[in-house]
C-alpha cells in the first residue's frame, strides 16, 4: 500500500516539468486520481510502439549487421546504391519544396476564398491518401507515357519521379497549414495594414512567421513520404540504375537477387536520413511555435 | 479633426449606417456608443479605411480619405482581442510601423522605449505577447499604434476582452494618456459607465443612425429622446413620466414627499407604492416598489437614507420624481 502511495507520488513529480521534493508539496487530490491512469496510457503507449515501430527497426539493423559494420558500410557506400539514395533525397527535397511552396497556396485558396465548387476541390485534396499508389503510377504513366495523350512525355525520367511523388505528397502541407490559417485573425493583418504594411510586407512579416511552423512540419512529412515511396514511382520512374532508380527500388532489386542484408543496411541508412530530416525539422517548428503559444 | 457625411453601408439586407453625419473635434476623446449591431463598429472601421462605405465621405483633417486604403490615413488602430503579432518580441510589436519604414534604428530604439514607458511596459521588451495579461497586451497594442504618430487613434471595444477591475483601471489610465499625449482619439463601446468615464463627446448610435452628440453631461441629463435615455442609465416610470432612480424621494411621510425645496424641485404628483425588495448593493441601496396603479419601479437611495428610514419589505411609503428627464421636455436643439 505505501510502496503503490510513494509510487504514485514518483511518478507526479517526475512527470511534472518543475521538480519538487517529493511529499513537501502535496499534489491536490485530482492530480493524485489521474496518476495511475497515466501509468496506463504511458504503459499502452510504449507497448504499441515497440510491437510496432521498435522492434521491426531493431530487426532492420541487426539484420543489417549480419556481415558486421564494415559489410553494411560496403554496400551503402557501393556506387549503385549512393545513386539510388542520391536520386532519392534529391527529388525529394526537390517535391518536399515545391508542396511547401503550393500546399500553402492552396491552403490559402481554399481558406480565404470562396468560389463555387470549393467543398469538391477541399475534398479531392485527400484523394492521394485513399488511392492506392499503384493506381497513382498507373494513371501518370498513360498520361504523360510513351502514348501521352497530351504529347508530354516523363516516364523514365526525374520529371517523372517528381510528379509522382508530388501527387502523392499533395495533402500534407495543405492540411497542416489550413487549420493554422482557418485560426489565425484577420484583425491581425488589419493591424498591420493600419500601420501602414503593405499586403506583401505583411505576407511577409506577420503572415508567413506565423503559418511557418505548420509548413516546416508539412513540409518535413511530405519529404518523409517521398523518401519512402515506392508504389507511384514504379511504373513511371522506369527504375533506370543511376538515373531515376529510387532507393525503395533498390532495395526490392536487392532482395530479387538474394542479398537482403544489403538491402537491409541501405534501409537503415535512409531511415537515418529520415529521422534525421524529421526530427530537426521538427525542432525548427517547434522553437517558432513555442514563442507563439499562449502560456495563459 | 474628423468628418463623416452621408455614411451609408449596407451588408447584403442589413442596414449597418444610414446617413450618418458626425464631425469629431481634433484632440477630443470621443466615444461612439450603441448596442451590439448599432453600427458603431462598422463606423469606426469605416473610418478607418477597413470597411469601404456604399456611399459618403470621410475627411481627416480637412483631406478626403474615403478612397485611401488604411495604410494611408495616418491612423492608429486598437482592436478588442488585442491582435498582438504573436512570433515577435513586444519590442518588435512596437518597433512594427517604424521598422517597415525604414526609419534608423537609433530612432526607432529611442521611440519605442520612450513609448514602453508611456504604457509602462519598460523591461517587459523582450517578452512575446503571450507572455503578458490581457491589459499589458492592450497597453502594447496602443503603443504599437502609437509609434508611427498617427493623426487619430481609433479604438474598437479596447477593454471588451479584459475583466471589469483591468478594464476599470485601463480606462482611467486611457484617460490620463490622453490627456498627456492630446491625439484625438474615437472610441467605441456598448458600456454607457465606460462611455460617461472616459469620453468627452459622446456619439450614441441605434440602428445605423445617430441619435445624439453631446458631452457626457447633457447626454445623461437631456437626453434626446427615450433610447438615448434609457441607454445612458437605468431609468424608471412613476406616475406615467420617466425618471432616473436615483432622483426619486421615498419616504412614508407624505409632507416630507410633498416638501417642494432645493433638494426636491417641484414636479409631478406623488404615487404611493408597496415595497417589494430591499437590496443593498454596497454605498448604495436599490428599493424595488409596486404602485398603487400596480406599475413596478426601482428608487435608488443612499445608504445614510436607507438607514435612516430602514425600510423593509411590505410595508406602504410615497414617492416622487424629483427631476423627470421626459424626453418632450427637453431642449430639442440638442436632438441631430
Amino acid at each position: 500500500m505505501t510502496t503503490a502511495i510513494q509510487h504514485r507520488e514518483d511518478l507526479t513529480v517526475s512527470s511534472s516539468p518543475p521538480a519538487r521534493p517529493a511529499g513537501a508539496d502535496p499534489a491536490p487530490p485530482g492530480r493524485r486520481l489521474r496518476a495511475p491512469g497515466r501509468a496506463l496510457g504511458v504503459g499502452v503507449v510504449g507497448l504499441w510502439l515497440s510491437v510496432i515501430v521498435l522492434l521491426p527497426l531493431a530487426a532492420l539493423t541487426v539484420a543489417s549487421l549480419e556481415q558486421g559494420l564494415a559489410g553494411s558500410w560496403e554496400a551503402v557506400t557501393s556506387p549503385a546504391a549512393l545513386a539510388a539514395l542520391r536520386t532519392t533525397l534529391l527529388v525529394s527535397a526537390v517535391v518536399a519544396l515545391v508542396n511547401s511552396v503550393m500546399g500553402t497556396l492552396i491552403a490559402w485558396v481554399l481558406v480565404r476564398d470562396h468560389f463555387p465548387g470549393q467543398p469538391i476541390i477541399n475534398a479531392l485534396i485527400d484523394l492521394p491518401f485513399a488511392l492506392p499508389t499503384i493506381v497513382a503510377s498507373i494513371v501518370l504513366l498513360s498520361l504523360y507515357g510513351p502514348n501521352s495523350p497530351i504529347g508530354v512525355q516523363l516516364n523514365a525520367t526525374r520529371w517523372g519521379l517528381i510528379v509522382a511523388l508530388a501527387f502523392v505528397t499533395l495533402p500534407f502541407v495543405v492540411r497542416s497549414v489550413q487549420p493554422v490559417l482557418i485560426e489565425l485573425e484577420r484583425e491581425v493583418e488589419e493591424a498591420a495594414a493600419s500601420l501602414g504594411a503593405s499586403a506583401s510586407t505583411t505576407f511577409r512579416r506577420v503572415v508567413l512567421p506565423t503559418l511557418a511552423p505548420a509548413i516546416i512540419s508539412g513540409t518535413g512529412l511530405a519529404f518523409a513520404r517521398a523518401v519512402g515511396e515506392y508504389g507511384s514511382v514504379v511504373l513511371i520512374g522506369g527504375n533506370l540504375p543511376r538515373e531515376t532508380q529510387v532507393v525503395s527500388q533498390y532495395i526490392q532489386q536487392q532482395i530479387e537477387i538474394d542479398r537482403p542484408v544489403n538491402a537491409a543496411a541501405v534501409s537503415v541508412a535512409l531511415l537515418s536520413v529520415s529521422f534525421l530530416t524529421l526530427f530537426v525539422l521538427r525542432l525548427w517548428g517547434s522553437r517558432s511555435q513555442r514563442r507563439q503559444e499562449r502560456t495563459s | 479633426m474628423i468628418t463623416v457625411s452621408s455614411a451609408r453601408k449596407n451588408y447584403g439586407d442589413f442596414l449597418a449606417l444610414d446617413d450618418v453625419e458626425l464631425e469629431i473635434p481634433s484632440g477630443s476623446l470621443t466615444a461612439l456608443l450603441g448596442p451590439s449591431g448599432s453600427g458603431k463598429s462598422t463606423l469606426l472601421r469605416a473610418i478607418a479605411g477597413l470597411e469601404t462605405l456604399d456611399a459618403g465621405v470621410v475627411c481627416i483633417a480637412g483631406v478626403d480619405v474615403s478612397r485611401e486604403p488604411p495604410q494611408r490615413r495616418g491612423i492608429g488602430f486598437v482592436f478588442q482581442h488585442y491582435a498582438a503579432f504573436r512570433h515577435m518580441t513586444v519590442r518588435d510589436n512596437v518597433a512594427f510601423g517604424l521598422t517597415i519604414r525604414r526609419r534608423p534604428k537609433a530612432e526607432v530604439r529611442r521611440k519605442v522605449d520612450e513609448l514602453l514607458e508611456i504604457v509602462g511596459l519598460d523591461g517587459l521588451q523582450h517578452r512575446y505577447p503571450a507572455q503578458l495579461s490581457g491589459g499589458q497586451r492592450q497597453r502594447m497594442a496602443l503603443a504599437r499604434a502609437l509609434a508611427v504618430d498617427p493623426q487619430v487613434l481609433l479604438l474598437d471595444e479596447p477593454f471588451g476582452a479584459l475583466d471589469a477591475t483591468v478594464r476599470a483601471d485601463l480606462r482611467q489610465w486611457l484617460r490620463r494618456l490622453h490627456d498627456e499625449v492630446h491625439v484625438t482619439t474615437v472610441l467605441v463601446t456598448h458600456d454607457q459607465q465606460e462611455a460617461l468615464d472616459v469620453a468627452d463627446r459622446i456619439a450614441v448610435l441605434n440602428k445605423g443612425r445617430i441619435e445624439q452628440v453631446g458631452d457626457p453631461v447633457s447626454l445623461y441629463e437631456r437626453p434626446a429622446n427615450d433610447f438615448v435615455m434609457s441607454f445612458l442609465g437605468s431609468v424608471a416610470r412613476l406616475a406615467g413620466h420617466l425618471v432616473r432612480p436615483h432622483d426619486i424621494v421615498l419616504d412614508r411621510d407624505l409632507a416630507v414627499v410633498q416638501r417642494d425645496d432645493a433638494r426636491a424641485p417641484s414636479s409631478p404628483g406623488v404615487v404611493s407604492a408597496a415595497i417589494e425588495r430591499v437590496v443593498r448593493l454596497g454605498f448604495e441601496v436599490r428599493v424595488e416598489l409596486r404602485a398603487n396603479t400596480g406599475e413596478r419601479f426601482a428608487a435608488q437611495i443612499t445608504r445614510a437614507e436607507a438607514d435612516r428610514q430602514r425600510f423593509v419589505a411590505g410595508e406602504t411609503v410615497h414617492a416622487r420624481a424629483t427631476r423627470p428627464l421626459d424626453a418632450t421636455d427637453t431642449d430639442p436643439s440638442l436632438a441631430i
